[in-house]
């Protein structure tokens, strides 16, 4: 595993939400550790409404369950901040995932700029940061998980697609690049490209350019 | 005597009038007495033994009243006497108690006590609920009448029944004890003069036919006795019905206290365990940056590591069984479709529902696992559909699978289970499983919709 390739993006500020200490000195460890600067870490929804008005980071990320009421309190703050600030970039993670908050996370803005992870994932510190960055750049992160349940949800018109098209339209409903998928799939990035073009066609959806568009799209495919 | 008596394992069934009625070995006295072999059976001895009984028991009674009541008014001068005469009130309990009892020879049919158990516990609750409760009163009524008039009832009626014709029976023994027809004869039970042995085993026989004549309007007499003492003493219809509404509330405080008992365990682990095992994690995937790539150390990193994110697998898997936070949050739709995402068999789910009460919720998501999991295991299925309506004023979920049906309501603990849980908020669950399949499970609870909060849910 080569060093941690932190020159890649740059440093983003960041206010933290997570009501577990533990969790929460942790994660600034791991994002001060790739370069990013946690400018506020708070444990409740409240507190991180407040710092986001005082800070106005380029970045929140966010627990889902927080006091007082320990139920959706982190997600309500999230989609309300979308609303507030249109492109304010929100990662949620979760103890569990859920494609019911996906779908309300998605439907805030345009989509674009929303990362939703299992709470485990950041033990995977350099994929965790990797998709902190693709949010904060604005792309779309959608945990495996969600979108595992999101393909078994729509089975039947997923039944014309190969099983290998099947494993590249899972990719790319997490928001990952061609490229990204050529990596993990040990392929060219040509013929991801025309597994992309394939599944397009064979969902009726329209060829999208640009990554997060085309997440966007299959997303909306999946949920419907 | 064509009842079976009642088993251990009906004893503990929830109480209902079929288990009321359950366990009536013994006839009772009245029932025996249109019965033409009422002599040689036990009945008569046991009316005879219920009312000799009654009247040594009365007048000991009588004796306590008249004792207490005096101390009670003569010490009401220096105040002490009220609360007596209060306690006097109550003589009727452990009377009443008593004389349930003393009913089971005769009447065997079940009579339990009408006292409602008090909702708080201490002694003034009790007292308070004791002195509402009409069953009381009555209790004080009977104490009275025995006191007064049925124990001296029941002694003439033993005495003319049992002692006469006893008393002519042994008329040759009394005789001979009284030293014989030289010394001038006796008089059995002063009716008339025996002077000589036929004449006293005329008498004896004559009290014999006496005895079996008299032990009719005997047990005739324990018999009213008996359904007067029921009358005042065993629960009526609405203290009846009124228990059965305390057990039933009982059962479904309990099932709440199980439930808020789950989320608590399920917090617990998530504000615990969970988070200390994703900091875990964290750490070792911090360590495993600074370790030399390729060498040992990383090598053992990465298998800790690996453990540990297992480790979080399971324990989210286990969380999720106790209590789905998706259910609290969004409610029973999107619970379902989250069961069925996780059914190893295709599930079409139809699931349209406003918010319902929590605990409607909870027992309809844990009804449509536990029968995905069924389909998944038994039915051989390759589909499976879940419709999920609230029409009017209930709940109804259908479970449908396309396998090979023949599932036994009877044979699964899992199906007995869910109707139990169900039968706590008054639903039904139906199972039409004709061998070939299809099975259709339904289940109906009725409910209404929860007064609404936060946002409606959307998935």
């Amino acid at each position: 595993m080569p060093p941690a390739p932190v020159e890649r993006s740059r440093a983003h500020r960041v206010v933290l939400a997570e009501d577990s200490v533990l969790l929460r000195e942790g994660l600034v460890g791991v994002l001060g550790r790739f370069g990013h600067e946690v400018v506020a870490a708070v444990g409740d929804a409240q507190a991180l409404r407040d710092a986001v008005a005082t800070y106005a980071p380029d970045v929140v990320v966010t627990d889902v369950r927080m006091p007082p009421g320990f139920k959706d309190e982190g997600l309500r703050a999230a989609i309300a901040l979308r609303e507030e600030r249109p492109g304010l970039p929100v990662l949620v993670l979760s103890q569990y995932v859920q494609r019911s908050y996906a779908a309300e996370l998605l439907d805030t803005g345009d989509g674009g700029g929303v990362g939703y992870l299992l709470k485990d994932r950041v033990g995977q510190v350099e994929q965790f940061v990797d998709a902190f960055t693709r949010v904060a750049e604005g792309g779309t992160v959608v945990d495996p998980e969600v979108v595992r349940q999101l393909l078994r949800h729509r089975r039947d018109p997923l039944e014309r697609l190969t099983p290998r098209e099947r494993e590249v339209l899972a990719l790319v409903a997490e928001g990952r690049s061609n490229a990204a998928i050529a990596a993990e799939l040990v392929v060219t990035e040509a013929a991801v490209g025309k597994h992309v073009g394939n599944i397009l066609a064979k969902l009726d959806l329209p060829p999208a350019d640009g990554t997060h568009r085309r997440v966007l799209a299959v997303l909306a495919f999946l949920r419907a | 005597m064509g009842n079976r008596r009642g088993a251990d394992g009906e004893a503990i069934r929830p109480a209902t009038g079929a288990d009321y009625r359950a366990s009536v070995e013994r006839t009772s006295v009245w029932a025996a007495l249109r019965d033409h072999r009422y002599l040689t059976g036990p009945a008569p001895w046991r009316a005879a033994g219920y009312v000799t009984a009654g009247a040594p028991l009365g007048a000991l009674l009588l004796a306590f009243l008249a004792t207490a009541l005096v101390t009670g008014i003569t010490l009401t001068v220096v105040a002490v006497g009220l609360p007596l005469l209060l306690l006097l009130a109550l003589t009727g309990l452990p009377v009443a108690a008593l004389e349930r009892r003393r009913l089971r020879p005769v009447d065997p049919a079940p009579a339990p006590s009408p006292h409602l158990a008090p909702g708080t516990p201490g002694l003034t609750a009790w007292l308070r609920l004791r002195l509402r409760e009409q069953a009381t009163w009555r209790e004080l009524a009977y104490t009275v009448l025995m006191a007064f008039v049925l124990w001296p009832l029941d002694l003439a009626v033993a005495a003319c029944t049992l002692a006469l014709p006893a008393l002519l029976a042994i008329a040759p023994a009394h005789l001979a004890l009284a030293g014989g027809p030289d010394s001038g004869g006796v008089r059995p039970a002063k009716v008339w003069l025996v002077d000589s042995y036929p004449a006293a085993c005329g008498t004896a026989a004559l009290g014999l036919v006496l005895l079996l004549v008299l032990l009719h309007p005997l047990g005739a007499y324990a018999a009213a006795r008996a359904a007067l003492a029921r009358l005042l003493l065993a629960p009526r219809e609405t203290e009846a019905r009124a228990r059965l509404a305390e057990v039933t509330r009982s059962r479904a405080r309990l099932v709440t206290a199980f439930e808020a008992e789950r989320r608590r365990i399920e917090r617990d682990l998530h504000d615990g365990a969970q988070q200390r095992l994703v900091a875990l994690s964290m750490s070792l995937g911090l360590a495993r940056l600074d370790a030399e790539p390729g060498g040992p150390l990383a090598q053992r990193l990465a298998v800790a590591h690996g453990e540990a994110d297992a480790v979080l697998a399971e324990l989210r898997e286990l969380i999720r069984g106790i209590h789905p936070q998706v259910l609290a949050d969004y409610g029973l739709p999107a619970a379902v479709e989250d069961a069925a995402d996780r059914s190893p068999v295709p599930v079409d789910t139809d699931a349209e529902l406003p918010r319902l009460p929590e605990p409607v919720e909870s027992a309809g998501y844990f009804a449509v696992r536990e029968a995905l999991a069924n389909v998944a295991r038994h039915s051989g299925a390759t589909r499976a559909a879940v419709h999920a309506r609230h029409t009017g004023d209930r709940l109804r979920i259908t479970v449908r699978d396309n396998g090979t049906g023949g599932a036994d309501p009877a044979g699964g603990t899992g199906l007995t289970g869910l109707a139990d849980r169900l039968a706590v908020l008054d639903g039904t669950l139906t199972v039409t499983s004709p061998p070939g399949g299809p099975t259709v499970l339904t289940l109906e609870i009725p409910c209404l919709p929860r007064p609404s909060s936060g946002p409606a849910p959307t998935v």
